[in-house]
């Protein structure tokens, strides 16, 4: 049942969400390139894109997703998957982390 | 939220409230999803009783701010776990070593204080990242390098004082450290070398001061947290080359790390490098792992041989001058040539600075002096984590073929398969041992890679070879093979612990050392 009420929980933030708007989509591009686009971003070298990839995610740079969620992008910062480590409110505030949602959910289709 | 270890709840209370009104509460974490951040990601203890896991984090952004933090852990007699970035994955992460202490979290402070590209050097605070120091230097158009480890998310300060390595000729971290501020245990502030002289205009640039050299008592320490560190930077070289040595045959490694020492010692050679064995790094190929497991080395060879791949190589990267570095290679090529079979391999070379397409192609970014993650690429897409075995051998390639042997045989005989083995020359006349192995988040594989590990602890010791780091689970059973004379040198440590830090709230366990008040615990 608490398993059920999480789901529910995700999907109606998903789907009911206000748009964020751009000043916050414009932070979170910030907070992402310095936190994760070393990982995540396009080009040689990005462990994070070549794990996803490697796995069948597509499109596996992140930036170019259309299909997360802000609970989604939580979930991994906050208790981090696979290599990928957790990051604390001291490295990635709360705040930021909303904003980091903001802009990897800025092409969802409504 | 748990208590540390031998204090009541009521005064852990009494202090938590006490830190918050130092830090305000917005800093002071306690509650059950907060602490679980600190948890290693990559413990090789995970989910078991023995998981080390903070009681609370407090995290400070100055120096004020840290000796109330400590003078508050004194009195209640409180252990405190110290972090910069809390990215040292591998060795323990942003978790304490002792279960129940409170993490001591200084990545807010975060200030480039002063890079100087004319002295060459950085004072930089504890949670400044490589990546922001790198940023910092790219911002003002400085012309000078970092020197980044592999992964580039840890800190200068941290990683230094841990005694980690990187590339370019400023590889030997602790070595390129000129000058600390540290907050004693008792919570008095303290400057090292020339900090020591008010107004000292060279605290970043002459590391000595006058009368004992005390930097050292700062690094894989507990005696201080060190807020302030002056790092030496590389000035921005006009060239730099990479040549390959490859030589064919397993004993060549002899001759080869022999010419290679002198490279070294010279500085004819001054960045970091591997003395590696592609056979012994080759991909997956049942007929190779076969040969390794109990082939003749005539056999190996002759593999090698006809799959174009070299018994040992050893790439060398040259710093400098266009018209030196291409001199450099030269030289080495010359003195390798002694060598039957040798073969040689030119590039890349790069000519600086590099525009943005030209660093766009850089393959190995942190030979230039560039952070990068692209260090965990090498690492299966599915991997959980790893840990790594690295003991310091001497700089002599019988000790190679003898070591990667040792340990491939553990390997196998544990059950692991193949080991894949490398090395490092992160410090001047000995070689460091790179093997490396997966952390899972299964209780009973990790149980079986610990075994693994402290059989690889017994074995290197009883030949001789020692750790220059480890993991925080492994710490004590390093410290344990420094055993000269009845563990003269951890009885020393411990002495020195007892007087500066009288009530063992800093750190404790770290590196085999704990207070005399949980001596006995750790017994």
């Amino acid at each position: 049942m608490a398993a059920l009420a999480v789901v529910s929980l995700i999907l109606a933030s998903a789907a009911f969400a206000a748009p964020p708007d751009q000043e916050q989509i414009e932070r979170g591009h910030k907070v992402y390139d310095k936190w994760c686009f070393p990982c995540h971003g396009s080009g040689q070298g990005r462990p994070g894109t070549a794990s996803l990839a490697a796995r069948g995610q597509k499109p596996a740079v992140l930036e170019e997703r259309t299909d997360l969620t802000a609970p989604t992008i939580k979930q991994f910062v906050r208790h981090g998957v696979l290599f990928m480590p957790t990051f604390r409110k001291t490295e990635i505030s709360d705040a930021d982390l909303d904003a980091i949602a903001a802009y990897l959910t800025r092409n969802n289709k409504p | 939220m748990s208590v540390p270890p031998g204090v009541t709840p009521k005064d852990f209370s009494d202090a938590i409230k006490r830190w918050q009104e130092a830090l305000g509460a917005e800093w002071v974490f306690t509650s059950d999803e907060d602490i679980d951040l600190y948890r290693d990601p990559y413990s090789p203890v995970w989910h078991e009783q023995e998981e080390p896991i903070a009681s609370a984090a407090v995290a400070p952004d100055g120096v004020e701010q840290i000796q109330a933090v400590v003078r508050i852990a004194n009195q209640y007699k409180i252990p405190l776990w110290t972090i910069s970035t809390g990215k040292n994955l591998g060795y323990g992460g942003s978790a304490p070593l002792l279960g129940g202490s409170v993490v001591l979290d200084l990545k807010r402070m975060n200030r480039v204080l002063e890079v100087n590209d004319k002295n060459h050097y950085a004072l930089v605070e504890p949670g400044v990242s490589y990546f922001d120091l790198y940023r910092y230097i790219q911002d003002h158009k400085l012309k000078v390098w970092i020197d980044p480890p592999d992964p580039g998310w840890g800190s200068p300060m941290g990683n230094s004082l841990e005694r980690g390595g990187g590339y370019t000729p400023m590889h030997d971290h602790f070595d390129a450290v000129c000058g600390m501020e540290v907050v004693l245990p008792d919570g008095e502030l303290m400057r090292t070398g020339m900090g020591a002289l008010p107004g000292a205009k060279t605290w970043q640039q002459y590391k000595y001061g006058f009368g004992p050299y005390i930097q050292g008592a700062f690094s894989q320490s507990s005696l201080g947290i060190v807020t302030k560190m002056g790092v030496w930077l590389y000035p921005e070289p006009e060239a730099y080359l990479l040549g390959t040595v490859m030589v064919w045959k397993r004993n060549d490694v002899i001759p080869l790390v022999e010419i290679f020492t002198e490279l070294v010692s010279s500085g004819t050679m001054r960045g970091c490098t591997t003395v590696a064995s592609p056979l012994w790094l080759g991909l997956p190929d049942p007929e190779l792992d076969t040969l390794r497991a109990g082939g003749s080395v005539t056999a190996m060879e002759e593999y090698g041989r006809r799959k174009g791949i070299p018994y040992w190589s050893i790439p060398l990267p040259f710093y400098g001058p266009a018209k030196v570095v291409a001199a450099q290679w030269e030289y080495a090529k010359k003195k390798c040539s002694s060598i039957p079979g040798v073969t040689f391999q030119d590039g890349p070379s790069y000519r600086f600075p590099l525009n943005a397409d030209d660093l766009a192609k850089v393959r190995d970014p942190v030979q230039i002096g560039i952070p990068s993650l692209q260090i965990f690429g090498l690492l299966p897409p599915q991997s959980r984590g790893h840990i790594g075995f690295s003991p310091i051998v001497p700089m002599d390639g019988q000790a190679l073929i003898d070591a990667f042997s040792l340990f491939d045989s553990i390997h196998r005989e544990l059950g692991w398969g193949r080991a894949v083995l490398t090395t490092l020359t992160s410090f001047p006349r000995a070689i460091v041992i790179i093997d490396l192995f997966p952390v899972e988040k299964d209780v009973e594989k990790n149980r079986k890679m610990r075994e693994l590990y402290r059989r690889l602890i017994k074995e290197a010791a009883a030949r001789g070879w020692g750790e220059y780091r480890t993991h925080t689970t492994f710490m004590g059973d390093i410290s344990n093979t420094y055993s000269f004379n009845n563990h003269a040198l951890r009885r020393f440590h411990e002495t020195v612990k007892d007087a500066v830090d009288p009530n063992g709230i800093l750190s404790p366990g770290k590196c085999g050392i704990w207070p005399k008040r949980m001596r006995k615990a750790e017994a």
